[in-house]
């Protein structure tokens, strides 16, 4: 990639980790040690499988962590490090304001016995004080900045097609102008060219400048829309790179996310042998190990997150990169 | 694991002269009369066939996979497992005809118990037949062949991940051995590599035992690496 300046950045993560306290003095290590940025104007998609933490770094990030969890490390929204902020702060000034959640199941978001214009028009006078028909305009020109059609702004939620549900679930999200979306697995259960469709609405807000967090499990929606991929694993980031790097040549450097592209039909369809670890249960060393067909006694040791910040890996056997790059 | 995807299944139930696994004849079913979801839809399974049958949702495949589940009565047309005619669907079709038959669904958090332990869904069918007897021979192989080991039997639906219940679900619907397993939108929810093992695992069991399979889904790059043949909804 060329050496450009860089959009400033927008979300800057740095070392964070989520523990739970359970009952019987069990913890679960959910969120260790992760750091990364999303610019504006650029989309990260987190990826991994489920139960890897990806869900419960969105909570964190929007401060909705139940009471057992400890949440350590940093993570600066345009300067307000949205972990220290009390809730006070998040539910005044952040959430729908600077960070808007398009959540994994619209249809289940909106609420059914009201209208998709009443849902919208009350977000409006919460987050902006509009009221009257200045509500109501501001209703109408964020669902269309959804691409939600005008002539269904008065159905109820269950009159609606997944895709405008998503639509619908979106233009809420974009109605506070939050800088930072983070969208949580926004096309589980849509058909390929609904997912296909949400994507690149989404991609549209981000091209307008919006930062996008993506937190998805499938593989194409990462490719179609991000600028760059984290590969989440057992808690931890153990891979950052550029989409083009990643799914085109020279291909994923860490085992695990080759395993994970390896596993698509569309390439070698073979599964990771085994499954995640328990988050409660980690193994000493790398967390991939009982899995990675490249493990040794090295691996006895928890490889370190190392390499650019926007290009790393953690693991003491990566796949090379092409030889002008190979610079770690 | 060096052959993911096994050949076409010629397993014992076969042979050259084995009747269809599964015929659907001039079905005509749905939930509204005036509106019929499947409207003379015929479509047919060999034994030990590959199916997938493709489409967007709500286009009507999972009333299909329904009725070929016997879970759905047709208001028209002819339904025939292994050869035999239908005649009572749900809990009115026989049970050598209901046991012939396994299904895995979408969303396994809808198709599991949640008060029971994912060792007793997947032995509920043999309890439900009389055959508690087999529980303690079956069980161990069976979710050792999904993928579920050390002490995930032991738990209960909250305390493991989708995929983890997805494979309970899966073999649930493989205990009773059944001649036709119908898999609707059975990864629909779940990530690449879950899904690439959820596969490999219905693949080792159609070798294995010769089982025909009818997969719904809408992903036509995972239904042609995985079916012998696609047919798109509704079926001509
Ligand atoms: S550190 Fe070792 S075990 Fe972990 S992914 Fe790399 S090679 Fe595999």
């Amino acid at each position: 990639m060329t050496a450009q300046t860089s959009p400033p950045v927008r979300l800057s993560v740095r070392e964070l980790s989520v523990r739970f306290w359970m009952r019987g003095g069990r913890t679960v290590a959910a969120v260790t040690d992760v750091s990364f940025d999303v610019a504006a104007g650029e989309c990260l998609a987190l990826v991994g499988e489920s139960g890897c933490g990806k869900s419960v770094l969105t909570s964190a990030l929007l401060g909705l962590l139940p009471g057992n969890a400890q949440v350590r490390g940093s993570a600066l929204l345009d300067g307000l490090d949205l972990i220290a902020a009390d809730e006070a702060t998040l539910a005044r000034t952040v959430r729908g304001r600077r960070v808007a959640l398009i959540p994994q199941s619209p249809a289940a978001h909106l609420t059914p016995v009201r209208t998709v214009r009443s849902q919208l028009e009350e977000t409006v006078r919460e987050l902006t004080g509009a009221r009257g028909h200045q509500a109501r305009a501001a209703a109408e020109r964020v669902a269309e900045r959804a691409a939600f059609p005008a002539d269904h702004l008065d159905h109820h939620p269950h009159e609606l097609s997944g895709g405008l549900a998503q639509r619908a679930a979106i233009a809420l999200a974009l109605v506070g102008d939050a800088p930072l979306l983070i969208a949580d697995e926004p096309t589980t259960g849509l058909d390929r060219d609904l997912v296909d469709r949400t994507v690149d609405e989404l991609r549209r807000h981000v091209d307008d400048g919006h930062g996008l967090l993506v937190i998805t499990h499938d593989l194409a929606a990462a490719e179609r829309v991000a600028d760059r991929i984290a590969v989440m694993y057992a808690g931890r980031v153990v891979e950052l790179a550029d989409a083009d790097d990643f799914f085109g040549s020279p291909g994923p450097r860490h085992p695990y996310s080759r395993g994970l592209l390896d596993a698509l039909p569309e390439r070698a369809f073979t599964p990771i042998p085994g499954m995640p670890p328990e988050l409660d249960a980690l193994p000493d060393g790398c967390a991939f190990a009982p899995r990675c067909p490249r493990a040794d006694a090295a691996c006895a040791a928890v490889p370190a997150l190392t390499g650019a910040s926007g290009r790393a890996v953690a693991c003491h056997h990566a796949y090379a990169r092409t030889p002008e790059t190979a610079d770690v | 694991m060096s052959e993911p995807i096994p050949a076409p299944a010629t397993g014992p139930a076969a042979g050259p002269a084995a009747a269809p696994a599964l015929e659907l004849l001039d079905v005509t079913a749905g939930y509204d009369r005036r509106a019929p979801v499947l409207d003379g839809i015929s479509l047919t399974v060999a034994a030990g066939e590959s199916v997938g049958l493709l489409g967007p949702s709500g286009c009507g495949k999972s009333t299909l996979a329904r009725v070929a589940a016997l879970l759905h009565r047709p208001w028209a047309g002819a339904v025939r497992l292994a050869g035999r005619e239908v005649r009572g669907f749900r809990h009115r079709a026989p049970r050598e005809l209901r046991t012939s038959v396994g299904v895995v669904f979408q969303q396994p958090r809808l198709a599991a118990d949640p008060r029971l332990t994912l060792a007793d869904i997947v032995a509920e069918p043999l309890r439900a037949t009389g055959r508690r007897a087999e529980i303690p021979d079956r069980l161990p192989e069976l979710a050792a062949s999904v993928g579920l080991g050390g002490d995930l039997l032991a738990r209960r639906p909250h305390e493991v991940s989708d995929g983890q219940l997805q494979r309970a679900c899966l073999a649930r619907a493989l205990v009773l051995r059944p001649k036709l397993l119908i898999c609707d939108e059975m990864t629909a929810m779940l990530d690449a590599s879950t899904t690439a093992a959820l596969v490999a695992a219905v693949e080792d069991h159609r070798r294995a035992h010769g089982t025909a399979l009818l997969a719904v889904g809408h992903d036509r790059v995972l239904l042609r690496r995985w079916c012998d043949r696609v047919v798109d909804f509704p079926p001509a």
